[in-house]
């Protein structure tokens, strides 16, 4: 089972937990893990079956979206970051 | 270029680009992390960004968006500068405001490190607080409305403003394929997104294979509160497409990251810097040979308060949680 850590913006969704965890390969298969056990996850994390531009993902810190996107692979000891899309630091 | 003939007052006509102090922005130092290197095959160079004027690489674009803002008519004569910062764009316009006769109005979330606030103060600027718990989005929500409501404001806007990554492709990419003319990879933190989507362009365009690295900074519990994710925001200036890989960095390894400039090649960096080089090492791990530039995007003078290279890193980190420091 991967962790995934979930931001506080979307911690009512999962029942207040700051990290869970879920099964899956990938992503798709960790997010769908998600999805069924807390199914409001899926209205604020998607759009049109898609991830919200507004959700970026990170497995092991780095962008799926410069990966594979959805069909990145997950290990069982890989952390999963889930974050709203936010205007960085130094700026 | 009328509107730009304040400078000196009406007997010199100078233009801000002629103007010694803002002249003095750009062409900033390289030099190269021979200790922190990793393999005698992966050459690392560091371009110094705080030799800008005000320490660091917002006043390419604080004068970029200024000097178009006067070249179109956009900035009147005295009319007040407001803009949302983190603190470095902030203080840049701030100098440019100082320099050109402009009152500036910098919003900023109220828990960043104080050496911002008693720089914007210093240069004249007025500092209007956002909610730290919102990070830069609430800081650009807040100046949004403020601009909003009162028309004799003028918001050069550096999450929107087309200057912002031009000036990068103008100046910074030129720079550093000049500097370094093998670059195979780019790293920069990413902030705006201004300055990897210029230098990134510039690069692509000039040379092939270049890949464009973003580190961001993975934000601390205290300061991702956005109040629905309807507030989340990706600027315009970012050009998704430039980047190749994006990477969160930790407080933690940013701070490691500093301590290793400062001890292993004695450069006194800021966090977003530690942050560029844990990236960089990262990238590194999966080549063979190449050379990488990391553009360190500011110096540690305004980190000094937090003791970032002599108290204990998790301690650091700890309190860095409730805090917008890069």
């Amino acid at each position: 089972m991967s962790s995934v850590r979930i931001p506080p913006v979307l911690r009512d969704a999962v029942g207040g937990s700051r990290s869970v965890a879920a099964s899956g390969a990938t992503v798709a298969e960790v997010l769908g893990d998600l999805f069924r056990r807390f199914p409001a996850l899926r209205d604020r994390v998607t759009e049109g079956g898609e991830l919200s531009r507004f959700v970026n993902v990170y497995v092991n810190d780095r962008d799926v979206r410069y990966r594979d996107g959805l069909e990145t692979p997950v290990g069982d000891s890989d952390t999963v970051i889930l974050l709203p899309a936010m205007a960085g630091g130094s700026s | 270029m009328a509107s730009a003939s304040r400078l000196g007052g009406a007997a010199t006509r100078v233009v801000p680009s002629m103007d010694a102090v803002t002249a003095s922005i750009g062409h900033t130092p390289v030099v190269e992390l021979r200790r922190i290197a990793p393999s005698p095959t992966i050459r690392l160079f560091a371009k110094l960004e705080w030799a800008n004027p005000t320490g660091s690489v917002k006043d390419r674009i604080a004068h970029a968006m200024i000097a178009d803002a006067l070249a179109s008519g956009a900035l009147r004569d005295r009319q007040t500068i407001i803009e949302p910062s983190s603190g470095n764009t902030g203080i840049s316009l701030a100098l440019i405001g100082a320099r050109l006769g402009h009152p500036v109005r910098i919003v900023m979330p109220d828990n960043t490190t104080p050496e911002r606030t008693r720089l914007l103060l210093a240069f004249g600027a007025e500092i209007v607080y956002s909610p730290g718990a919102e990070g830069s989005n609430g800081a650009i929500r807040l100046a949004q409305e403020l601009a909003a409501a009162d028309p004799d404001l003028y918001m050069p806007f550096q999450y929107g403003n087309a200057a912002n990554p031009r000036v990068h492709e103008e100046t910074t990419g030129p720079e550093i394929l000049e500097q370094v003319p093998d670059v195979d990879v780019f790293v920069a933190g990413l902030g705006t997104g201004g300055t990897l989507t210029g230098v990134g362009r510039y690069l692509k365009r000039e040379r092939d294979g270049v890949r464009v690295i973003g580190a961001e900074p993975l934000p601390g519990e205290l300061v991702s509160g956005l109040r629905s994710l309807d507030d989340g925001f990706v600027p315009p200036v970012l050009d998704a497409t430039v980047l190749d890989d994006r990477f969160l960095v930790s407080n933690h390894d940013a701070v490691i990251g500093v301590r290793r400039l400062m001890h292993e090649e004695g450069l006194f960096a800021g966090l977003s810097s530690g942050a560029v080089l844990s990236v960089a090492l990262r990238v590194a791990a999966e080549m063979k040979q190449g050379a990488m530039v990391l553009l360190l995007a500011d110096g540690g003078w305004k980190y000094l308060s937090t003791d970032l290279w002599t108290r204990d890193v998790d301690e650091i980190s700890d309190d860095f949680e409730g805090s917008v420091l890069w």
